[in-house]
This record gives C-alpha cells, sequence and structure tokens, in this order.
C-alpha cells in the first residue's frame, strides 16, 4: 500500500476501533450467534478478548524483538569481511529456519523447554527470522558499490561507513523485512495455545478441538485484524525512513 | 611528496599495474593519461590505500603509505572518483561537508564551507545546497563531488576524471578555475584525464600510461615536442602547434589597454576613439562590455547610432583564465581577428588578436629552436599595423545602412 499523509491518522483510528470492539463481547456473541445458530455456546469460556490479545501482542513483541535483535547483526556480520564466510551458511539456515514448521519446532522444543511460554518464544524466533535477516543482506547489497568506495576514500572508518552510509541506506530494506517478519508472527503466535502460551490462538485451539466454528471465529477475527492493523502501521514507519529520497523523488 | 616505487597490482592472470615508478613533488599537478584500462584509477586507489599494491612500495610525504593509519591517510588525500558516488541519503550541503565533519567541524563552519565551495564550482549556492543527489544532472553531480574532494583543503588531491562529464563550456570554465586555485594553493594533485587538451593545460608533467605500464612522463612541452615513441606520437594527435596553445593563458598575451569608449559619452568621443582604430570596445559605467563601434558601418553617411552593436560578452568575449587555444577558436568561429577578454562581472580587461596568438607559438618555436622565426615575425608586424582590433573576417554587411 502507498501511504499517504492521511494513513497514521487513519491507522489510528482504526487502532482505537479495534480495541474499543474488543471490550464490546456481548456485540461479538451476538454476531457468532448469528452466524453459527447450531452452536451451543459462542464464546470461549477463558475468552476475556483484552488480555487475550495482550497476551498475543506480549508473545508477538518478545519474539519479534528477539528475531530483530539477532537478525539484522546477523545480516550486517555475513557482509562485513569477518563474516563473508558464513554468508551461505547463514542465509541456507534461516531459510530451514522458515520451511520447518513451526509446530514442529514446538514439539521438538518441549522437551526441552517444558510446557508454555518458551517454547513458543523460540519457534517463533526462528520461524521469523529469515526476512530479517535476508532483507537486511539485500538492503546492505544495495548500497552502490561507488557510494560505498566514496565512503571509504573520504576517510571513513568501517564503523562510520555502516552507520552514516550503509545503514541509512539500507534502512527501507530491512524495515520491509521486519514487518514482514512481525506479520507473519501475529498469524503463526497462535499456534501458541497448543502448548498453553496463551493468546488469540486459545479460541482457536479450544474451537478446533471442541468443533466449535464460532471459537475459532472468535480468535481468528481479531487476529486478522491485528495483522492487518501492525502491518499498516510498520508500513508508516519504514515510509518514514525514506523522506529524504521521497522528497527528491517528487521535486 | 608521492613516490611510487616499482608499485605493482595484479588481479589473477591481468596486470593493472605494472612496476610504476612514479615521482609527484610538492605542490605539482601530474597529470594520468592513457587508454581506457590502462591502470589510472588503480593507480590511485593504491595511493590512497583503497586496494593493495601486489609489490612495491608507496611514499606518501616520506612515509612508507602502508604504515600510516588508512583513515587518517584518506583524510588527508582529498579524493574525486571517476564514478562520483555522492551519498544519495544526504543533500549536498551534507555531502560536501562530509570529510569535515568527520574532522568535527562545528555547524555554520560547515555550511559556509559548503556555500564557498559551491560557488567555486560554479553552483548557486543557494539553489543547489538542499538537493538530493537525485535531482542533479551528471555534470551538475561530478562538480558536487570535485567540491566534497576539496572540503577539508587537503594538501594532496587524487582526482579521476573529474570533468569527464561536464559541459565543454563549463569544462573550460573549471579548468581555468582548477589552474587559478592551483596557482595560489599549490597542491600536490594526481589527475586523472582521457582529454589530452585537459592534460597539457592542466598538468606540470604527465604521465601517458599504457597497459599498466608508464611510457612518459614529462612536462607538457618535451611531450609534445619529444614524444618517446609512436604509441605517444599519436596519443598527443597531429595537432601539437595548435596544443601548445593550450598551456598559454589568455591572460599572459592580452593587450591590456585596448581602444575602448564609454557608451554614455557623447557620439563625438566615440568617434574620436574610433579615429585611431577601426573598432573600440564599448563599455558602462562600471567597465562592463556592452558592445562594440565599426568605423567601416560609418561610411556612406550612416550615423554612429547605426555603427554600433551590441555584445552578448559571453558570446564574443573570453576570460582571462581561457587558454589561447580556445581564445583562438572563439576568434575563427566569430570571424573576428580579435576577441575581448571580460572578468566574470564583465569588466573588459584587455584584448586578444590573431597576432598575439601567433606571436605566442612563434615564442615557443623559438623556444624549441625548431623553426625559424621570420616568416611568422612578419606575418605579425603585418597584422599589427593593420588596426589591430576586431577586424571582422566577414565584413559584408558593412555600410547596408539606410
Ligand atoms: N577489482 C578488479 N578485479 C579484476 N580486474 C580489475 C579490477 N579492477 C580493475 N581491474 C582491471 O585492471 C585494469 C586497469 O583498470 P583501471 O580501472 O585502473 O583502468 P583505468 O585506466 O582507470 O580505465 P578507465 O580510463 O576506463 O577508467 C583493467 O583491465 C581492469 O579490467
Ligand atoms: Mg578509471
Amino acid at each position: 500500500m502507498r501511504p499517504s499523509r492521511r494513513t497514521p491518522v487513519l491507522a489510528a483510528f482504526a487502532t482505537f476501533v479495534f480495541a474499543w470492539l474488543l471490550t464490546r463481547t456481548s456485540w461479538l456473541e451476538a454476531a457468532l450467534k448469528w452466524a453459527f445458530p447450531t452452536e451451543v455456546s459462542w464464546l470461549h469460556p477463558r475468552a476475556d478478548l483484552v488480555s487475550l490479545t495482550v497476551e498475543h501482542l506480549a508473545i508477538v513483541a518478545i519474539s519479534s524483538g528477539l528475531t530483530v535483535l539477532v537478525g539484522v547483526p546477523l545480516g550486517i556480520w555475513v557482509t562485513r569481511s569477518s563474516g563473508r564466510d558464513f554468508r551461505q551458511l547463514v542465509a541456507a539456515s534461516v531459510d530451514l529456519g522458515q520451511t520447518f514448521p513451526p509446530v514442529a519446532v514446538l514439539a521438538l522444543a518441549m522437551p526441552v523447554l517444558g510446557f508454555g511460554f518458551k517454547p513458543t518464544i523460540v519457534a517463533l524466533f526462528l520461524y521469523g527470522m529469515f526476512p530479517v535477516v535476508s532483507s537486511t543482506i539485500a538492503g546492505l547489497d544495495s548500497v552502490p558499490t561507488s557510494t560505498l568506495e566514496a565512503a571509504k576514500g573520504m576517510g571513513m572508518s568501517p564503523m562510520q561507513v555502516l552507520f552514516r552510509v550503509e545503514l541509512p541506506l539500507a534502512s527501507r530494506i530491512i524495515m520491509s523485512g521486519i514487518r514482514t517478519s512481525v506479520v507473519i508472527n501475529i498469524g503463526t503466535a497462535t499456534i501458541g495455545a497448543t502448548i498453553g502460551t496463551g493468546g488469540l490462538g486459545v479460541p482457536i485451539i479450544g474451537g478446533l478441538a471442541t468443533r466449535n466454528m464460532a471459537y475459532v471465529v472468535e480468535g481468528a477475527l481479531p487476529a486478522a485484524v491485528l495483522a492487518v492493523l501492525i502491518d499498516v502501521l510498520l508500513g508508516q514507519v519504514e515510509h518514514g525512513f525514506a523522506v529524504p529520497l521521497q522528497e527528491a523523488d517528487s521535486a | 611528496m608521492i613516490h611510487l616505487d616499482g608499485v605493482t597490482k595484479r588481479y589473477g592472470d591481468t596486470v593493472a599495474v605494472d612496476d610504476l615508478t612514479l615521482d609527484v613533488a610538492e605542490g605539482e599537478v601530474c597529470v594520468l593519461i592513457g587508454p581506457s584500462g590502462c591502470g589510472k584509477t588503480t593507480t590511485l586507489r593504491m595511493i590512497n590505500r583503497l586496494i593493495t599494491p601486489t609489490s612495491g612500495r608507496i611514499m606518501i610525504n616520506g612515509q612508507d603509505a602502508s604504515e600510516l593509519k588508512a583513515e587518517e591517510l584518506r583524510r588527508s588525500l582529498g579524493y574525486a572518483i571517476q564514478s562520483v558516488g555522492l551519498f544519495p541519503h544526504l543533500d549536498v550541503a551534507a555531502n560536501i561537508a562530509v570529510v569535515p565533519r568527520l574532522l568535527g567541524w562545528d555547524k555554520p563552519r560547515l555550511r559556509g564551507r559548503a556555500r564557498e565551495l559551491l560557488e567555486l564550482v560554479g553552483l548557486e549556492p543557494e539553489q543547489y545546497m538542499g538537493k538530493y543527489p537525485r535531482q542533479l544532472s551528471g555534470g551538475e553531480a561530478q562538480r558536487i563531488g570535485v567540491a566534497r574532494a576539496l572540503a577539508a583543503d587537503p594538501p594532496v588531491l587524487l582526482m579521476d576524471e573529474p570533468f569527464g562529464a561536464v559541459d565543454p563550456l563549463n569544462r573550460g570554465r573549471l579548468q581555468g578555475e582548477f589552474a587559478r586555485i592551483q596557482r595560489d594553493l599549490h597542491k600536490t594533485v594526481v589527475f586523472v584525464t582521457h582529454d589530452i587538451d585537459e592534460a597539457i593545460r592542466l598538468a606540470d608533467r604527465i604521465a601517458i600510461m599504457r597497459d599498466g605500464r608508464l611510457v612518459q612522463y614529462d612536462t607538457p612541452e618535451t611531450i609534445l615536442d619529444n614524444p618517446v615513441d609512436h604509441f605517444v606520437r599519436d596519443f598527443v594527435g597531429s595537432d601539437r602547434a595548435l596544443k601548445r596553445l593550450v598551456r598559454v593563458p589568455v591572460r599572459d598575451v592580452m593587450d591590456t589597454a585596448p581602444p575602448v569608449a564609454r557608451r554614455s559619452a557623447g557620439a563625438k568621443e566615440m568617434l574620436a576613439e574610433v579615429g585611431r582604430t577601426r573598432f573600440v570596445y564599448l563599455v558602462d559605467e562600471q567597465g562592463r562590455l556592452t558592445g562594440w563601434l565599426d568605423r567601416a558601418q560609418l561610411k556612406g553617411g550612416c550615423t554612429v547610432e547605426d555603427a554600433l552593436s551590441d555584445a552578448d560578452p559571453a558570446q564574443v568575449a573570453v576570460r582571462p583564465d581561457a587558454s589561447l587555444k580556445e581564445a583562438l577558436s572563439r576568434m575563427l568561429g566569430l570571424g573576428f581577428r580579435s576577441i575581448a577578454v571580460v572578468e566574470s562581472d564583465g569588466r573588459l580587461v584587455g584584448q586578444v588578436t590573431l597576432g598575439s596568438v601567433e606571436g605566442a607559438m612563434t615564442e615557443s618555436d623559438e623556444h624549441q629552436g625548431a623553426r625559424p622565426a621570420e616568416h611568422m615575425a612578419e606575418y605579425s608586424a603585418e597584422d599589427t599595423s593593420d588596426d589591430s582590433v576586431l577586424e571582422s573576417i566577414a565584413s559584408d554587411d558593412q555600410g547596408d545602412c539606410t
């Protein structure tokens, strides 16, 4: 989506409406009753949607935070001369991290880390790594060699080249990778409920277990809206990184 | 100042630079020239340590370059790279100020310096300071690249085809500007170009390279007069006599007392001046060239007004920094036998005649003792007797006033 000047206002408004709707569970129940008249119960017994959403966001924030904290430096490292030899290996590993189903990661991590929070964080952390690392590499690769040569030729130290030239120029592409990663994690985080992590996966998994479609929708709907909202908000941040270049284009 | 000793750079099987030994004295301009791929850029990049020589040694100011701290070395060598490489996320002012910022200058000083350098490279500061590289033409970007290299006033400049993308008119102007700065500041410069005229004009010494090797390293005069082999001879071209004129700036040979009259003066006074010569230059109160008056046009009952021509100094005059070759080609192009010399503010400061061009050619011939100078001297004597001024070769528009 191409952000316009009105987008931030619209996004803030949509966020507010979404938060308010979460507190109106009776409305949701009425809607679900209408949609699934054959069920006997329409809201999951543990369904305080506000606290489920907060839990969900906490899971995503922690796992994505870790992904960025590890993924961006990893991407930077493999584009430096010291880490260049590991570039293929790292690219292949994060690729594998994404092809490996998160459910399988949960199953494998559980014996070690037990039930609850930790295995879910590990699974999401690995799963979200690919877009972050690959966009960091792509962003740094996109910096023109003549610009790098000039930066070095002017007498910038490697750190100065990185922070004053490469990262500012790569920031937009890196940010788009982070955004993709976060949005994927919002959806994927629902599987955490299978091992008791909480979040919006609770009604979904509960609904699947009891064949109650109303429960499934009760969790899936807010999760989907959340994903769209976060996508738009992070798009705004991404857009903010490119301000000087954008101005240059339009002038 | 810069001393390359048996420097070689190999990339696998290709030898980019082959056993190059070169001395650039302090305050001298060394121009590297040669066919594409002969190792010019590689040489510059080895001097500022962007790449390491395969073998050989580079000394800068008596110190082995490989023992200096790379970043500090590079900050003392202004570098204008061939592909320009401006920083796309920084505006023009910030691009120019990159090295001064690394050196910790304060903000007002940075902006002042950017402004100063934009003026120097002929770009209007107010208009360009806030632009981003994407908004610049290739030639403008290249001039910003040159300004950036000069920003911290480094003692040594490495310039890789700095004016390659600039149009001929501005290029001539920038060359003149460069020559002028160099007269005052005496930088040590290694300058790469493909343009032999540019090399002859700016160089104290020219290094002609071929396939990574140094073919000849001499003053422009020696290169013109005594090319070591066919390659150099061909490279320099057949019009060597003409190329000598590239070395002579207009200010060195111009007649500083051209016939001149105030535009505001009465017709009588203007005519009095015309009495001496066929043409007089007309200037305004500030001494700026505004036109000329042609005596030939006064015949047949024409008025003074009919004999006046308006002048656009950009069209019919040259700058004192221009080369005699430029002055000559302008004269030939306009069909004039002399041309006015004006400063950048339009003030008339002299004139150059065909006679003085011939004189300069004769002088350099005498200098090398290659040709007897008599018949050339004759020409110029004849020419100076002939009113000496602005005589239009194509003068078929004479007297057609009614
Ligand atoms: N990084 C590199 N790897 C392999 N070969 C290289 C490399 N850099 C330069 N060369 C080769 O070295 C030779 C000299 O290159 P260089 O860039 O110094 O030429 P140049 O004289 O500057 O040419 P031009 O006038 O076209 O700029 C060329 O044949 C080029 O192909
Ligand atoms: Mg080159």
